[in-house]
């Protein structure tokens, strides 16, 4: 089969690799029909993430259609269409019991402190991901779904890591009716958690970022009020300023480990790798959010220490919340929004790229270019 | 205002925001949310049909954390550790998750695994490529100067480190190359 590897940083080809095997009585093999190039993927791309290996394929958002099962598989079956979320999760263990399926304890033997991902370095677990062909599903009973009939291919993609991932980042972000929101980072997840902020009741939503087009997007796809950081001396400052002096209510850092704002933070982490992550977009969230606000972190951060203001979000009274997403308890909800017409997954999506111009894809992606926002991958089997 | 003790009021009201977004309040309720409560147990909800799962074989001595009590029953086969790489990240997972050695030398197995897979690739039919493999040429045929030319982009002050990275390690190692081999040529004139 076709598959992305990952040759060493900011490097990627296209090349024959095995079609994956049947390895646990429960795992099943898709053909890939759609994946997506996430953000966080540019962090393996850079070469941020500890132990991703060359010869990796990465991918954790893709759908696809059923080709093999193991033999304890009862709930698919061959020519299904499923979509698949970006957690390789047990079902079964203390944290799945629990419904915190991106904490499973029993598929990554290299960390604890993280789940299972597909396609994401050996810390995560060692799997190799849907930007390929086919691609190994573990636990085909468990995280697998079927795609309902009346929703789109785009719409479904989404739906196994940006969207989930932005609406439990507004969830997290404990909004109340009225609240005042400021979501850091205009990428596909900011873009998802504004959108998502409003469904809870905020009463105004901010969006912050210095990508020009981002901030045009964020105003007509998720109606929201934004602010270019460069235009500001002091970012903080200024959301002071138009929240009356208090902050927001609620800050969502949907930005993670390539922060840009502060060119030490993001050099020393981005390029140096002397940080787990440039945590500048978490920084403005602790400041710009009021005492006793909440902060909810999406951006991904690797698992070195970074230099975070803890201090800041000490004196606040911070509540800062955080996780991986559980994505398939999202699902039913996010279900009944895109039916009933309050989201539209799809509408950020900028690129379509043919697995083949999978390198192309990525430096699009990772160098901002021709206003990209979601580059969608299109396997050549599919 | 901030200094009395009233919240200082939204442009909009609700009626307003129902009115102009669509879908606006229909996760009002904070209980009524499917992350609340963070946990929820309910083991019958997953589709697991086991208490523990049967264990996938283990075909080499796969590497894992010292913070697991066992190998976990599934895990990834990507890419087995091989080579100097795959003895500095099997040394690695001698170190905890909260050691900053285990971290350190992943990242440090990470660049020797790329050194090492770069030197193969130039003695096969498929050497690395870093035209194509970079992407870079997408910058002539998706608007390389147009995406960048008068936005404003903080991103642009540290880009430039982008080709540095890529192309530094090659550069320091040829340059590493020729000293060793005339400090060798030196010295067998001298001798």
């Amino acid at each position: 089969m076709r598959a992305m590897v990952y040759r060493g940083p900011y490097k990627v080809r296209v090349q024959e690799k095995d079609v994956p095997a049947i390895e646990h009585p429960n795992d099943a093999i898709v053909r890939v029909s759609l994946a997506a190039i996430c953000g966080s993927d540019l962090h393996l791309y850079h070469g941020m993430m500890p132990d991703t290996r060359v010869g990796m394929t990465f991918g954790h958002e893709f759908i696809g259609v059923v080709d093999q099962v193991g033999s304890s598989v009862q709930n698919l079956k061959p020519g299904d269409r499923v979509m698949v979320p970006f957690n390789v999760y047990c079902g079964s263990c203390y944290f799945c019991a629990r419904g915190l399926y991106a904490n499973c304890h029993n598929v990554n033997p290299n960390a604890t402190a993280v789940g299972g991902i597909y396609g994401y370095s050996h810390t995560c677990g060692g799997y190799d991901g849907g930007q390929a062909e086919y691609v190994r599903v573990p636990f085909a009973d468990v995280g697998p779904g079927l795609i309902p009939d009346w929703m789109d291919d785009e719409d479904a993609v989404l739906l196994t890591d940006a969207l989930s991932t932005g609406y439990f980042g507004a969830q997290l972000a404990d909004i109340r009716e009225g609240d005042v929101v400021v979501v850091f980072g205009a990428g596909p997840v900011g873009l998802y958690a504004a959108k998502s902020a409003w469904l809870m009741g905020a009463g105004r939503v901010i969006v912050i970022d210095h990508l020009q087009y981002r901030l045009d997007k964020a105003r007509s796809f998720a109606h929201a009020e934004t602010y270019n950081f460069v235009e500001y001396d002091d970012i903080v400052v200024h959301l002071k300023k138009i929240t009356e002096y208090l902050g927001a209510d609620a800050a969502i850092d949907a930005v993670g480990a390539e922060a840009d704002g502060n060119f030490l933070q993001h050099v020393t982490s981005a390029k140096l790798k002397l940080q787990g992550g440039s945590p500048v977009a978490l920084n403005w969230a602790i400041d710009s959010v009021r005492k006793g606000g909440t902060v909810s972190v999406m951006g991904a951060y690797g698992p070195m220490f970074s230099a975070v203001k803890f201090g800041d979000a000490m004196n606040k009274g911070l509540t800062l919340r955080m996780n991986q997403c559980p994505v398939k308890r999202q699902w039913p909800r996010l279900f009944e929004h895109i039916r009933n017409g309050y989201l539209k997954p799809s509408d950020i999506v900028t690129h379509r790229i043919p697995l083949e111009h999978i390198a192309e894809g990525y430096h699009i992606f990772s160098a901002k270019l021709d206003n990209c926002i979601k580059p969608l991958i299109v396997p050549t089997a599919s | 205002m901030t200094y009395t003790a009233a919240k200082p009021q939204n442009a909009e009201t609700s009626e307003q925001l129902r009115a102009r977004i669509p879908g606006w309040g229909a996760d009002l309720d904070p209980d009524d949310r499917p992350s609340v409560p963070r946990e929820r147990y309910d083991p019958g909800a997953t589709g697991a049909h086991w208490d523990f799962p049967e264990r996938q074989p283990e075909k080499w001595p796969r590497e894992r954390s010292p913070e697991h009590k066992f190998l976990t029953p599934v895990f990834g086969t990507a890419c087995p550790p091989r080579g100097v790489s795959g003895a500095i990240r099997k040394y690695a997972y001698t170190y905890s998750e909260g050691r900053a050695a285990h971290w350190l030398l992943l990242i440090a197995g990470d660049r020797v695994d790329a050194i090492e897979n770069h030197l193969t690739s130039l003695l096969t039919l498929h050497p690395d490529n870093p035209i194509t493999q970079t992407g870079v040429l997408s910058e002539f045929t998706r608007h390389g100067v147009r995406s960048r030319l008068g936005q404003r982009r903080t991103d642009l002050k540290h880009q430039a480190l982008d080709p540095v990275i890529v192309v530094g390690p090659w550069i320091a190692a040829g340059a590493a190359a020729y000293l060793t081999l005339r400090k060798l040529t030196r010295g067998s004139r001298r001798g």
